[in-house]
Parts: C-alpha cells; sequence; structure tokens
C-alpha cells in the first residue's frame, strides 16, 4: 500500500465523501447528540474509535472466518454481531475507566451499534475489497469526518438557538436539517478537490 | 385491535420519518429516482412485517436484558433473505441501492417498532403495525423521490418508464436545479416536507381544540 494510496483514502473519508454530508451515514446521532458541542466531541470520538476497531475486526473475520469458509452471504449478521460485541467492550470500558464521558452519551452509548456509519464503514471495506491497512485507514479517517462534521454542526445548532428566531413549523429539527443542508452545500465544495 | 386507528397512525398521526422522525439515513440518500424508492420502500415493509412477527412471537421467551441484540439477529437474517432474493432478481435495483439495503439491519424504523410495539403486542396486530409503518415510510420515500427528481432532473418516475428508464421529461433539459439530486437537495427537502407535517398537525390540533371550547 502506497502513501499515496493512504492519503487518498484519508482525505476521501474526511473531505471528499464525508460519511454525513455525501453518503447520509450516520444521521440519527448526527441530529440526536448535537446540541452541545461537549456530548459531541464525545459522541464523535467514541464514534470513531468503534468505527476503527469495527474495520479491524470485521475484516479480521471476513478474511479468516467467512471466506474461508464459504458464509460470505452471512456477513451482515456477523458484521453486526462483532459491532454489537466490540459497543458493549467500549461501554464496559469507559464506565469504568472514565466515568464522566460515559454519563455525558448515556443512552446514545449503546445506540452506536445501531449507527448506520459503523455498519456502513466495514460493508463499504468488504466492497471495495480494501486490504488490512486500508480497511483501518479508511475506518479511522470516515470516523474522524464524522467527527468534524458533527462538532461544525453542533456550534451552528448552538449558535442558533440563542440567536435566531424561525418559524414556528420550523423550529427543532426541520431547521436542523436545513442548516445540514447549507453544510452539505459547503462540503461539496471540497468534491472538485483531487489527490495527486 | 384497531385496525383504522393503527392505519392512521403509521400513515400519518405517527409517520416513521416526519413524526417520530426515525429513519432519516436512507430516506435522504436513496431518494434520487422514483425505482429506488419504490424498491426501498417495499423492502422495508416486507422487513419489517416479517421481524414484527418474529419478534411478537418470541415476546415472551426473549429475556429482557439481550432483547436488543435478539432483535438484531431477527432483523439481520430476514435483510439477508432480501438483499440474496434483490441480487438474484433485480441486479439494476440491488446495485443502485447498493449499501443501504444491508443497512435495513440498522435502520432505526424496524428496531424502533419491535421495541416500542412488537414486543408488546400480539401477532396480528404487529403484522398490521409493520404493514401500516411501512407503508407510512415508503409515501414518504414516494414523495421524496417524485419532488427531487422532478425539480433536480425534470423528470419523472426515473428507472421505471420512459425510453430505457430514464423517466419522462417535463421541465426542458438544462432547467432543473441539479443540486436538489445531490445530498444537499436531501437535506433540504426533508427539512421542508417535516416543517409542512408540523404546521398541518398543528392546525387540525387548534382547529380540535377551537372545537372542544
Amino acid at each position: 500500500m502506497s502513501l499515496t494510496g493512504i492519503v487518498s483514502i484519508a482525505l476521501g473519508a474526511i473531505l471528499i465523501e464525508n460519511f454525513i454530508f455525501s453518503q447520509f451515514l450516520g444521521i440519527c446521532p448526527f441530529l440526536g447528540v448535537s446540541r452541545k458541542v461537549d456530548t459531541a466531541l464525545g459522541m464523535g470520538l467514541a464514534v470513531t474509535f468503534v468505527m476503527a476497531l469495527a474495520s479491524v475486526f470485521c475484516w479480521l473475520v471476513n478474511t479468516l472466518l467467512l471466506v474461508p469458509l464459504g458464509l460470505t452471504y452471512m456477513q451482515t449478521v456477523a458484521y453486526i454481531l462483532v459491532i454489537a460485541a466490540l459497543v458493549q467492550f467500549v461501554e464496559m470500558f469507559l464506565k469504568k475507566s472514565i466515568p464522566s464521558l460515559y454519563q455525558a452519551l448515556g443512552i446514545y452509548l449503546p445506540l452506536i451499534t445501531t449507527n448506520c456509519a459503523v455498519l456502513g464503514v466495514v460493508l463499504l471495506n468488504t466492497q471495495k475489497n480494501y486490504d488490512f491497512l486500508s480497511s483501518l485507514v479508511y475506518g479511522v479517517t470516515g470516523g474522524i469526518g464524522f467527527l468534524v462534521a458533527i462538532v461544525l454542526f453542533a456550534s451552528v445548532r448552538e449558535r442558533m438557538d440563542l440567536t435566531s428566531d424561525c418559524p414556528k413549523s420550523f423550529e427543532g429539527f426541520p431547521i436542523a436539517l436545513i442548516s445540514a443542508g447549507l453544510l452539505a452545500l459547503a462540503f461539496m465544495g471540497f468534491s472538485g478537490l483531487k489527490v495527486f | 385491535m384497531n385496525v383504522k386507528k393503527q392505519f392512521k397512525d403509521g400513515l400519518i398521526t405517527n409517520n416513521p420519518v416526519l413524526v417520530q422522525l426515525l429513519g432519516m439515513c436512507s430516506t435522504m440518500a436513496i431518494t434520487t429516482t422514483l425505482f429506488n424508492g419504490i424498491g426501498m420502500g417495499i423492502s422495508v415493509i416486507v422487513i419489517l412485517t416479517c421481524s414484527n412477527i418474529v419478534i411478537s412471537l418470541l415476546r415472551k421467551i426473549i429475556p429482557s436484558t439481550i432483547r436488543i441484540a435478539c432483535y438484531i439477529v431477527v432483523v439481520a437474517g430476514f435483510v439477508t433473505i432480501v438483499d440474496l432474493l434483490m441480487q438474484a432478481y433485480l441486479p439494476s435495483l440491488s446495485e443502485s441501492l447498493g449499501v443501504f439495503i444491508p443497512l435495513i439491519v440498522v435502520n432505526c424504523i424496524i428496531l424502533a417498532r419491535a421495541e416500542a410495539f412488537a414486543s408488546k403486542n400480539g401477532i396480528a396486530a404487529s403484522a398490521l403495525d409493520g404493514i401500516f409503518q411501512g407503508i407510512g415510510y415508503t409515501l414518504v420515500l414516494i414523495v421524496m423521490c417524485v419532488i427531487r427528481e422532478f425539480l433536480g432532473n425534470g423528470t419523472f418516475g426515473g428507472g421505471l418508464l420512459g425510453q430505457e428508464g430514464a423517466g419522462i421529461r417535463i421541465l426542458p433539459e438544462g432547467a432543473a436545479a441539479t443540486f436538489l439530486v445531490l445530498p444537499v437537495g436531501g437535506f433540504l427537502t426533508l427539512g421542508c416536507l417535516i416543517a409542512l407535517m408540523q404546521y398541518l398537525l398543528r392546525k387540525s390540533e387548534e382547529k380540535k381544540g377551537g372545537e372542544d371550547k
């Protein structure tokens, strides 16, 4: 795996094909946990961590177990089980070692299991036939892309809650979606970016 | 069992996308042509109904501490079935929906209905709930598809009608606002739809409140 390849995967995952703004993966936590910048940051870090771990473990499960046994049609089921186990593990780890973050994330921590960004990154790794290193890089940078998006969006929302005067029907979710749309429009600017 | 109420709940007053705000990812991602929307909608109806039935059957057996994991396995099984069937019989649809078919596993609508309805109600009611909630989801998908395709591409029924599935051209070429088919359009269209829904629900509540007085 050449350095250029890694850089292009990384740039692609963070900016050009950002998981949220261009692939629509992980919208639920993106809209749900973006009221405050601190919790958004914690959520983004937790998701990045799980995505990296999930990429590694699912790659291992796929190459060492499913492919040799001819069970590739069980991919979806196997992946979701791996992810659920990982999230459980992260939850126990956080509870023991960083209880403050554990409490801040609350209900959203177990919900990482059903974050489509996590399952999405794993499925995309398989679909694109990435090798071990590329999978890891894609997992980590995809998570960073999620982190960047959710922190940016949380800052916008914090500001908006304080100052905006929006029509009654647009209060809450609709206005959040519209502002996310405008952010996505900004991220479209990266689509012209080419690596080497 | 109240079929009429369930029907109204699923389609309008408790619509999974517009009111419960579930399943956003797929709603925004795949609604670029009518064909995609209908295909995705039907898959979700089938999976939601089947998983609701099975979970309702198993509701007394599944221990509550590990229920979410059990639900996910049940759902993942049905999703795999639908995914393989679609790859075999509708390869073009399977290709254009791509990773979003296996991602139905983590579609919040299905888990939410399992948790909120199927785990507490009988088989028949759960099956009906699956069908109606699924139809509610499909309706939103179709509305989104029609709006985005018409304004963004100037056509109607892409993938289904017209020559080679290009859709019937309504607006002249070049007159359409291409950004609506792009990700941005997904956010904007759904935002406006939910706003419209909130407006309508508020209006009907005000009307009811007025009658009560």
